[in-house]
């Protein structure tokens, strides 16, 4: 579904990637893995077209998607959460969501989207009407994944879903993600957690210093000697 | 000073103010949006008062298609120079977009010097707006009754626009976080045009009342306005449209007010918009209305 090849990107003179190549299948949960400054971000922002690509190419659905807008990739069904949640703070709840079905126009298909989410995160229905920055981090993050599902989205890339929050919380945003998979979108989940981002993922590829070191199914990667010492600690289970 | 001439000035304020008003909330619209003070926005002002001029004088066309047509190529101008002179640097530094909106400003005024030269040209009034209400013991003249219901009506449905719209609610996520809002797979150019030619609309209302009321078109007569409109708009909050027309608003009212109580000082009448904006830059720098920003 998602192809990248070969995937180069500069800031100023440093080099943040230096030939990415990954893949992700149609409905499946893939994990790309790595620690801070490896150059995770930088993949999924290159993706949705936040930051210009040196070469390489970037392919969904077939079709060579470098170099468009962000907001046209967005519109293919390509919906990127951003690290850190970004949910309008000066907007309310149902603003936030409205903001991720900006081109719904139909008002049948729009109440059904608000419903779905609704049903998917009870805890937003009694809070409506409140400003999204007056939310937990927790709650915060249940908005950012509602907005994105009022986008319709058919490949979802979540950056950093875990950043900041309770382990419980934790949990039940990977509870939510198996969730959404089985709904039938695809995910491409980037994580620091790597012992939860294994386990749910289907394949996973790592990222060190801009170029993919590792790569395998998810359960084989959990048990691989490299990965546990790196990222696990020594203490796995 | 007696009853009847302290309301009589609070009739001439109001009017004054809702006009800095109209044009402040352009200021605060596309600062809240671009984090830009677009200096070329007062002479917006001078540009719709030619064209409604022109309308009338040289197109003979009826002062109401003459007035809207000048309200909606005001609003094409405004995003016309967005998309010509902002939208080309909108990664550069914010002093870089600072410094060509004040080259703007310049380049619309001294166009107009040429094309049109600098003699004044007095406005035609329509005769709906001429004339006056006496009430007791003051005279309100029609034109404050228009400005006043014409004001309010465009503040309200800015306001509503802005609440209830999608495009006001794409204006007021943009104006905390663009990028997200690209991921939202919103245009965030068509949402930046659509703040100007409101903005830039706003001004052309102001403009052609303006000119209504003090009826001498020249190329410089937007500069003063825009300027006391910028005030008005750091007065009540910048990015607060609410904020912008109470700013105009007492603005409006102490500059009459102040020359009324003390007709000595009537010289230093532009220099109490900036007293005011000195004042309240070192004791509220967000403005009466501005909330604090959490960057």
């Amino acid at each position: 579904m998602l192809q990248i090849e070969d995937l180069h990107v500069s800031y100023g003179g440093i080099r943040a990637l230096k030939g990415v190549s990954l893949r992700v299948g149609a409905k499946e949960i893939v994990s790309l893995l790595g620690s801070n400054g490896a150059g995770k971000s930088t993949t999924v922002r290159a993706i949705s077209g936040l930051i210009t690509t040196k070469s390489g190419t970037i392919l969904f659905d077939g079709k060579t998607i470098n170099g468009l807008a962000p907001h046209k990739i967005q519109r293919l069904g390509l919906v990127h959460i951003p690290e850190g949640r970004k949910v309008f703070a000066n907007l309310t709840i149902r603003e936030n969501l409205l903001m991720g079905a900006y081109y719904t126009r139909e008002k049948t298909k729009l109440t059904k989207l608000f419903d779905q989410v609704y049903d998917m995160f009870p805890i937003l229905v009694s809070k409506t009407q409140q400003f999204a920055g007056t939310l937990s981090g927790g709650e915060q993050q249940m908005l950012a994944i509602g907005r994105a599902i009022m986008s319709q989205p058919r490949l979802l890339m979540m950056d950093e879903p875990s950043l900041g929050l309770a382990p419980m919380i934790v949990a039940d945003v990977f509870r939510i993600i198996e969730k959404i998979r089985e709904e039938g979108v695809t995910i491409f989940l980037i994580e620091q957690n790597a012992n939860l981002a294994l386990k749910i993922a289907d394949y996973a590829f790592l990222i060190e210093n801009g170029t993919i070191s590792l790569e395998g199914r998810g359960t084989e990667l959990l048990k691989d000697p490299r990965v546990k010492q790196a990222y696990l600690g020594s203490v796995a289970e | 000073m007696d009853y009847s001439f302290a309301l009589q000035q609070l009739v001439y304020g109001l009017t004054l103010g809702c006009l800095y008003g109209l044009l402040a909330i352009g200021y605060t619209m596309v600062y809240g949006v671009l984090r830009l003070i677009n200096f070329a926005h007062g002479d917006l002002l001078m540009v719709s008062a030619y064209m409604a001029f022109f309308g009338i004088a040289i197109f003979g066309l009826p002062w109401p298609v003459s007035f809207i047509g000048s309200v909606l190529l005001t609003a094409l101008l405004g995003i016309l120079i967005d998309r010509g002179a902002y939208k080309p640097i909108r990664k550069s530094p914010r002093i870089n977009a600072l410094i060509t909106a004040i080259g703007v400003s310049f380049l619309l005024e001294n166009l107009g010097l040429v094309l049109i030269g600098g003699r004044p040209k007095s406005f035609p009034m329509p005769s709906l707006f001429s004339g006056s209400i006496v009430v007791g013991t003051i005279n309100i003249p029609a034109l404050s009754i228009w400005i006043f219901i014409i004001t309010s009506v465009l503040l309200v449905l800015c306001v509503l626009v802005v609440k209830k719209t999608r495009i006001g609610i794409a204006m007021r996520a943009l104006s905390r976080d663009m990028e997200t809002v690209m991921l939202m797979g919103i245009d965030k150019d068509r949402v930046i045009s659509f703040t100007f030619a409101l903005g830039s609309s706003l001004a052309a209302a102001g403009g052609i009342m303006w000119c209504m009321k003090y009826p001498a078109v020249e190329p410089f007569m937007g500069v003063i306005p825009g300027l006391k409109a910028f005030v008005a708009a750091v007065l009540g909050g910048i990015g607060n449209i609410t904020g912008a027309a109470l700013g105009g608003l007492i603005l409006g009212l102490a500059e009459v007010l102040i020359v009324a109580v003390e007709p000595d000082w009537s010289g230093y009448r532009d220099a109490i918009a900036f007293f005011l904006m000195i004042i309240i830059l070192l004791t509220r720098p967000t403005g009466i209305l501005g909330e604090r920003l959490p960057d």
